[in-house]
């Protein structure tokens, strides 16, 4: 797997996908791909957060700690980012990271990335408007949920059960739990 | 003069004074005294004359003597050719001429004085070489006691001295400003003694052929002899203020070096070179002034030389006229005048010298007279057998007062068993630090008086508070050199075992103490072994090792020096037992490796196969490179390397990938402004060198490669050189193209031209690699990138495979090895603060004193380090100067000092209550 590769697999994930070829390109460049055998971790929950990761070939698991002991939460693959979010806004790592098998990721460290946001607006543009794509899948998925909350307590069963419930948090283990 | 004579007479009585210590026989002892190769040192002459007669009177009487053998010969040998011409070769000369009773003829008798005449100018030349190598070895000889006992001088300033002069004043005087002495002192007899001797025999010669005459050539002198002086005083002032002003140039240079950062943060580059420049100015006008008045000292000089003469030529043609002085009376008398100019100048250039030399002399040891210069005897003597400090130490009334009065430490009494912990606490400036420096007797007390065990501790040789006493500070110093000399020199107090000679070597030392002794230097060996192995409590090297590593331990210090160990080289020439060890490491670390199943952590370097962690140039090189020739950045300007990439054909394709490398670059880094830090760290091309590569990959675009200028293709060329295969990601460093790096490796090494055989070290698993470090050779391969397990893992497996084959303390002992830079620069300044406290616990001191001595160490470490020497020291003395008071939670007693008083003493227990200052200081913290 190449830089080039890397670098199209980076304009897949739609919070890289408007930013410009250049940038793009050396933000691929300044990341290290690091390799994960099988039980070992990326991060662990409440770890500082340094880097996100995007994963190019196997899987990892998303593990968050519960009263109960460890719950894997989701399995991430391939072109997939993990972590994201936790470099963006300085909060500790929100569950733990494991390959579920040999795993190879893509390190974007956190420095160099911030660096590139502050200097590029077009970058930061593009984050925001994904941001803000997510915020508003968030609130239709709590609009959702809500609702469904409030037919159950009125005893009466859901319009839709077949309705997917999309699982952000799953997705981005790294956000912060949604203020 | 008088206070001179006063220090000389108190060090006297001081001596006097002193009671001989338990086991201080040495003094008591004359054949002890005899062999002492310590000899006291006298205190340095007033005056350069008193240093001459004092340490060389004999040398310059037999100098003397010998220049007085010569004149004999001097004269016949001047005399000579006179007999040959008449004698010999005029036509009126009578013959047979006898010599000794025997006949000559004319022919040998020219022969036999033609032969005597060569004879005496060999022995007359002779003489001259004999006097002169003597004045210049009496002269050197002085020159050398003159710095050692600067030198010794410095060892014994008090340590508020060095606060107040600066090292850049003192390092002139002892090396260059004496220079010149050297010169002097071989002459300081001899010159006077023979020009002078000259020309009183000229002057009597001329007063007995005419009185009158006679006093009409030396008429002058008075005149010359009151008024040069007087001249020369005021270049004499002129000469101290030059020096002065030298010193203080001297100064500046070093403060500026020591101040780059403040200069160069704050702008005042400009401030400088003026200040600097004013200086010089200084400087310039005094040296004006000299040479003005210098050359007028001459002019005067030349002037009156020539009014003899005139006075000859008036008053004498005069008597001659009116017939009272024969003609051949004032021939005479003129010829003598002008033999005596020659003399007269060479006393009076002499003068100026001695005058200078006197200033310089009166100038130097000016600067070595400091209040309260430490006894020297204290700092040299060498008793027997240095007792243990035992009982308790107790100050009473103890006092520091500063320069201006205050009183840092005023008035304070304690007493601290030596089998005691003792901390100390307070605020800084409170006096705590000041106390340590007292205990220590690092700085002498202003009043009141420190005992240890029943003696007066002021009193104590050296060779006992040093050896006995174990101090660190919080800025400790080290020397450049290794690590472990650092760490012994705690251990090296004077030479215990002689050092092994051949034959050569023996005569050689011979004749170098021999030196010495005249010299009136230190008789002690450097070469000697120097190392007290039983104050450290072993027997041997083997056993101080293990110590030493069982220290660092304690100190929490021994993982760092093992690292600086791997980092290290090791000659396996000399250290081939070692060597095979490390092979075996090598072996057990790649089985290791492979029963864990993670070889792919290290990627090993394979002859056969392309190494995807190391870089272009390493993998083409494939070896270490030793010397300048094959160094990895420049690999691609070394003609040979060029010269192989053309014989595999490999330099289009390689001009090809750097060009597209550029192009990437340019693509990523162009809209970057050039400061940013990325180029830095992550740019291939510099941000100064991006608009070349540029220009040539727009050359590029217009005509291909082939239009590019020779030096465009090298530039394209050194670029794909510090590319790594695995790191990098790039598609150029294809399989193919990896293979085709392959052959080019091994074209490299098969045509090889033998003169640069030895610049390069090959990789080879077989054998050891002496150009690389310990940890490259064991592990005989690239960390492997792209592992996120590697950079922990690898290092850890590592360590247990040494640890396994017991190699580990090999490692910690090369790790010793490791050189400190100046002042330890190379190691931060917490290792700096554990090595001292290693260096102090090492000698097993009977009180150790700790002034803040672990204040750089973090929390964790901190703690660690005050339990492992809290252990060491258990049931020998301990005063720990804490900076934070919490830290005292666990020591048998503490001491606040506050305002320069003891403000508070007991157990933590009984301090750690409301209100009390304790527990002030550790709310504070």
């Amino acid at each position: 797997m190449s830089l080039a590769q890397e670098y199209e697999m980076l304009r897949r994930v739609p919070f890289f996908s408007e930013m410009e070829p250049a940038r793009l390109k050396l933000l691929a460049f300044m990341s290290e791909r690091v390799g994960y055998d099988a039980g070992n971790t990326l991060f662990c929950q409440g770890d500082q957060a340094d880097a996100a990761y995007l994963i190019i070939t196997g899987e990892a698991e998303i593990i968050v700690d519960t009263p109960s002991g460890p719950l894997t939460i989701a399995t991430l693959g391939a072109h997939e980012i993990v972590g994201e979010m936790a470099i963006l806004c300085d909060v500790p790592r929100t569950a733990t990271v494991r390959a579920k098998d040999r795993l190879v990721a893509l390190r974007i460290a956190k420095d160099p990335f911030l660096r590139m946001v502050r200097e590029f607006p077009n970058m930061a543009v593009s984050i925001m408007r994904e941001l803000a794509h997510r915020l508003e899948l968030t609130n239709k998925q709590l609009q959702a949920a809500l609702s469904e909350v409030r037919s159950l307590r009125e005893g009466s069963i859901p319009q839709d059960p077949g309705h997917p419930v999309p699982r952000p948090s799953a997705k981005e283990p790294g956000a912060p739990p949604a203020k | 003069m008088k206070g001179l004579a006063a220090v000389a007479t108190s060090v006297e009585e001081a001596q006097a004074r002193r009671q001989p210590l338990p086991g201080a026989r040495a003094r008591h002892s004359p054949v002890k005294a005899a062999e002492a190769p310590v000899a006291a040192p006298p205190d340095l002459e007033p005056t350069i004359y008193r240093f001459i007669i004092r340490h060389s009177w004999r040398r310059q009487l037999a100098l003397l003597l010998v220049t007085f053998a010569s004149f004999p010969f001097l004269y016949i040998s001047l005399e000579l050719p006179k007999t040959i011409i008449n004698h010999a070769i005029r036509e009126d000369a009578k013959f047979p001429q006898f010599i000794a009773g025997l006949e000559f003829d004319r022919i040998p008798y020219l022969m036999a004085l033609c032969g005597a005449f060569l004879a005496v100018v060999l022995v007359s030349g002779g003489f001259k070489y004999c006097i002169n190598t003597f004045k210049g070895q009496l002269g050197e000889r002085m020159l050398r006691r003159f710095r050692y006992q600067l030198y010794l001088r410095l060892l014994r300033f008090p340590l508020s001295h060095f606060n107040k002069t600066s090292s850049a004043q003192i390092i002139p005087m002892v090396t260059a400003e004496c220079e010149s002495l050297g010169g002097f002192i071989g002459d300081a007899l001899v010159t006077p003694a023979f020009q002078g001797g000259t020309l009183l025999t000229i002057i009597l010669f001329m007063f007995m052929q005419d009185p009158v005459l006679g006093a009409a050539a030396i008429s002058l002198y008075p005149l010359q002899a009151y008024v040069i002086p007087k001249l020369q005083r005021k270049v004499n002032d002129l000469n101290k203020q030059r020096v002065r002003t030298a010193r203080i140039v001297a100064d500046r240079i070093q403060e500026s070096a020591a101040g780059m950062v403040e200069i160069h943060a704050n702008d005042t580059v400009k401030l400088h070179l003026t200040d600097f420049a004013s200086l010089l100015g200084r400087i310039y006008d005094i040296r004006f002034e000299i040479y003005r008045r210098k050359f007028f000292v001459k002019f005067l000089n030349n002037f009156i030389a020539q009014l003899t003469p005139f006075f000859f030529y008036s008053i004498g043609g005069y008597l001659v006229i009116q017939g009272s002085l024969s003609f051949g009376a004032l021939v005479a008398v003129l010829a003598a005048y002008k033999d005596m100019a020659s003399p007269w100048k060479e006393l009076l250039d002499f003068y100026q010298q001695k005058e200078d030399s006197r200033i310089k002399y009166g100038q130097i040891i000016e600067q070595f007279q400091p209040a309260g210069l430490a006894d020297a005897a204290l700092l040299l003597d060498e008793p027997d057998d240095v007792p243990r400090l035992e009982g308790e130490l107790s100050a009473t009334n103890l006092s520091l007062a500063e320069d201006d009065r205050s009183r840092v430490v005023d008035s304070v009494t304690f007493s601290v068993r030596l089998d005691e912990h003792v901390a100390v606490i307070g605020q800084s400036g409170g006096g705590k630090s000041e106390i340590a420096l007292l205990l220590a007797r690092l700085v002498r007390p202003s009043g009141g008086r420190i005992m240890i065990g029943g003696h007066d501790f002021a009193d104590m040789p050296l060779a006992v508070v040093g050896r006995r006493l174990g101090y660190a500070g919080a800025t400790p110093y080290l020397f450049a050199g290794t690590l472990r000399d650092n760490l012994l020199l705690g251990l090296r107090h004077r030479p215990l075992r002689p050092a092994e000679y051949d034959d050569p070597g023996e005569r050689r030392r011979a004749r170098q103490l021999n030196e010495a002794r005249r010299s009136g230097n230190i008789e002690f060996d450097l070469h000697a072994d120097w190392v007290d192995y039983e104050s450290a409590g072993v027997s041997d090297s083997e056993e101080l090792a293990r110590r030493i590593a069982e220290i660092l331990r304690r100190l929490d210090f021994e993982s760092d020096v093992y690292n600086f160990g791997l980092r290290w080289r090791i000659d396996p020439a000399v250290d081939a037992e070692l060597t095979k060890r490390l092979l075996e490491a090598r072996q057990a670390l790649a089985e290791r490796l492979a029963a864990d199943g993670i070889t792919k952590l290290v990627e090993t370097y394979d002859p056969e196969r392309y190494n995807t962690n190391a870089s272009v140039a390493e993998n083409l090189l494939f070896g270490t490179p030793i010397g300048p020739g094959f160094e990895l950045e420049a690999l691609a300007d070394n003609a040979y390397v060029l010269a192989v990439l053309d014989k595999v054909g490999l330099t289009d394709d390689l001009i090809e990938a750097g060009r597209q490398v550029a192009a990437m670059m340019s693509e990523m880094f162009a809209d970057l402004p050039p400061e940013h830090e990325f180029f830095e760290q992550f740019s291939f091309i510099s941000a100064s060198d991006l608009p070349g590569f540029a220009a040539i990959l727009s050359a590029i675009d217009k005509g291909g490669i082939a239009a590019l200028r020779q030096e465009q293709r090298k530039r394209l060329l050194s670029l794909p050189f510090k590319l790594v295969a695995a790191r990098h990601r790039l598609d150029v460093l294809d399989d193919a193209m990896q293979k085709r790096l392959l052959d080019a490796r091994r074209a490299f090494r098969r045509d090889l031209p033998a003169e640069a055989a030895g610049q390069i070290e090959f990789f080879d698993p077989a054998s050891y690699n002496a150009a690389a470090s310990l940890q490259d050779n064991i592990l005989a391969g690239k960390i492997a990138y792209g592992e996120a397990d590697a950079p922990v893992r690898v290092p850890v497996v590592l360590a247990e495979v040494l640890e396994a084959l017991a190699l580990r303390p090999a490692v910690v002992d090369i790790g010793l090895g490791y050189e400190v830079g100046t002042g330890g620069s190379r190691l931060s300044l917490a290792q700096r603060q554990r090595t001292a406290i290693a260096r102090a616990l090492l000698k097993r001191p009977d009180l150790l004193i700790l002034n803040e001595a672990s204040a750089a160490l973090d929390g964790q470490a901190q703690s660690k380090v005050s339990e492992g020497v809290r252990e060491e020291m258990v049931g020998r003395g301990l005063i720990w100067v804490l900076h934070r008071a919490s830290l005292a939670r666990s020591f048998d007693r503490i001491l606040v000092m506050s305002g320069g008083k003891l403000a508070e003493q007991g157990r933590f227990a009984e301090l750690d209550r409301k209100d009390s200052l304790t527990a002030l200081l550790i709310a504070a913290e």
